[in-house]
């Protein structure tokens, strides 16, 4: 186990001083360094920095998501908080609150679209595994077209640039909202692996949980609120990014199996990794154009949830 | 004597409708109680009273003269364990850190197994002959080892009371046997109270040394199996013909069923 967690960090590593050395500008090594550089340098770094930081927190949504549904396509993306998070910032840029209250309406656009989607899902108080995706897709998409309609019909300037809310980006504009969002995605997870053992528990059953004296309600309620805040504040600083928290977790469940004590360190490792470079693509491939990491990450997850439905559908 | 378990003039069920009414009941220690009675009649909704996964709408229930919607829910766990009754389990945790999960209600969040943990979890696997498994994957087990796992995993929490939900019903005869051999072996030798619904009256009396047969949310009648299994008692909540014959092994009672077409 110790020697999985060394290679991962090895790779991050790795995949960081990737991430510093290339761009949509080719500068060599050498000269990176110098003083007349530095600014290129320092968009590197911070984007790399963004990118741990995304990919931690949507990663580790992913994997309290799938153990509270007890159903493993759940992720903030496919089940609409992201996009919720994404109306709610939408929404305050247009309304003229963004210097304030940007990260506050993403919250509650979040945590509104997770209760509305719980509910649409919700029969007879069970959720069914197909019904929730799909009430999750259908706020999802209903919701990113009224961020769309907001941003056709608004006068800001700001706004018509800021389609990348959509498929994200990970270019910093705000740095002290960057602190910020840092502190509660960093805080967030640590929350959450503190419940690690309860999520154990959950994962198996809400009645097993119950009988193993985990008070579930509380615990439940308490982890939808910090993926929720997770969750949006990683939309204020990179827009939507799907997909990372269906594929990563279920990826390091097969590295180092489903117990949250290991999956959520080695989660928040893999997905630091997958986000640094799926952003070093979006900036390589086709310079200097850069194409949006939730195109990327879309292209890379799509295939991954495909193969999850269908090996559900195979156990039936 | 007190009894282990006291339930007193009970009622419960499920928002507005009322299962179970007015049920009374001694469990004492040692005691291997199987509940049985017609679909409908109360017995798995008694049971999640006891355990406490629903909380009664009238009366109450005391373990060991403790009120038990008055424990805290992890104390509550640390004397009384459950095993349900589907136990398909999503995630391929192995067997090792299930029968683990049977320790949290003695640890603190973020508390490490002790060594003392461990042990108790080996033993808790060994008895119910699964420590061989510990590597395995919960999800690549058959039903019967998955169900010693969870028996296992019960045991871990040490309780006093054990309670199960058809523990048998989705195995095969083979497996039945095995596991109900195996809650028997654990009654006899560590004195523990057992509480268990069951379908099957034959196996109910083969193991039970007393029988509760619940009919419309109340107790029909309770007593040993011989007291309790008479073509009388089984026509009028079953409303179904039977014979009660003596197993020619164990000579318990054993009821024959009498098809209604020739």
């Amino acid at each position: 186990m110790k020697s999985k967690f060394l290679l991962l960090f090895l790779i991050l590593i790795l995949a960081v001083l990737l991430g510093i050395i290339k761009g949509s500008v080719n500068i060599p090594l050498g000269e990176l360094f110098l003083k007349v550089n530095q600014p290129i340098l320092m968009l590197r770094v911070f984007r790399i920095i963004v990118g741990i930081i995304a990919g931690m927190g949507l990663a580790v949504s992913g994997i309290v998501l799938q153990a509270i549904l007890r159903n493993c396509l759940a992720e903030p993306y496919l089940l609409g908080t992201s996009s919720g998070a994404g109306l709610g910032a939408v929404l305050a840029i247009v309304m003229g609150i963004a210097g304030v209250y940007l990260p506050l309406m993403a919250f509650i656009g979040a945590i509104l679209s997770v209760v509305l989607v719980y509910n649409l899902a919700r029969e007879n108080n069970k959720i069914p595994e197909q019904s929730l995706i799909l009430s999750g897709v259908i706020v999802s998409v209903a919701l990113s077209a009224i961020i769309i309609f907001l941003i056709s019909i608004s006068p800001t300037e700001a706004l018509h640039g800021a389609t990348w809310w959509l498929w994200g980006s990970l270019q910093v504009y705000d740095f002290k909202l960057l602190g910020i969002v840092t502190f509660i995605v960093l805080a967030g997870v640590a929350v959450i692996y503190i419940f690690s053992q309860d999520l154990n528990a959950i994962s198996i059953g809400e009645e097993e949980a119950l009988h193993l004296g985990v008070n579930i309600e509380i615990i439940k309620r308490v982890l939808i609120v910090v993926t929720s805040l997770i969750t949006a504040s990683v939309v204020c600083i990179c827009g939507i990014i799907g997909f990372v928290g269906l594929m990563i977790p279920h990826m390091m469940r097969f590295v180092v199996g489903p117990n949250h004590k290991t999956l959520i360190p080695a989660t928040c490792l893999a997905a630091a990794i997958f986000m640094v470079v799926c952003d070093t693509l979006s900036r390589t491939l086709f310079p200097p154009l850069e194409i949006p990491i939730g195109v990327i990450t879309a292209i890379l997850g799509a295939p991954v949830f495909i193969f999850l439905l269908k090996r559900r559908q195979k156990v039936r | 004597m007190s009894a282990l378990l006291k339930v007193e003039n009970l009622f419960g069920g499920y928002h507005r409708e009322t299962v179970i009414k007015g049920i009374s009941l001694d469990v004492n220690k040692g005691d291997f109680v199987g509940m049985i009675g017609p679909n409908g009649s109360g017995k798995t909704t008694l049971l999640r009273l006891m355990s406490r996964i629903l909380a009664p709408q009238k009366g109450n229930i005391y373990l060991e003269r403790k009120d038990i919607s008055a424990m805290g829910l992890k104390e509550f766990c640390q004397e009384v364990a459950f095993v349900a009754q589907d136990t398909t389990i999503n995630f391929s945790f192995s067997v090792l850190e299930i029968a683990l999960m049977g320790r949290i209600p003695h640890l603190k969040r973020l508390q490490l197994e002790t060594k003392q943990d461990m042990e108790i979890v080996e033993k808790s696997l060994s008895m119910t002959d699964a420590w061989h498994l510990k590597a395995k994957k919960i999800d690549e087990l058959s039903s019967g080892e998955r169900q010693r796992v969870v028996i296992a995993k019960a045991l871990a929490q040490e309780p006093v009371l054990l309670f199960l939900d058809e523990p048998t019903s989705h195995l095969d005869i083979g497996h039945q046997i095995q596991v109900l051999d195996l809650l028997k072996k654990l009654n006899r030798q560590t004195n523990l109270t057992i509480v268990m619904v069951l379908h099957d009256l034959n196996l109910a009396s083969e193991y039970c040394n007393r029988i509760v047969l619940l009919n419309e949310g109340k107790v029909f009648k309770e007593g040993s199996p011989r007291e309790v299994l008479t073509y009388q008692n089984i026509e009028a909540v079953y409303k179904t013909v039977v014979v009660v014959n003596d197993n020619p092994v164990s000579s318990k009672p054993y009821v024959v069923l009498v098809p209604g077409e020739k």
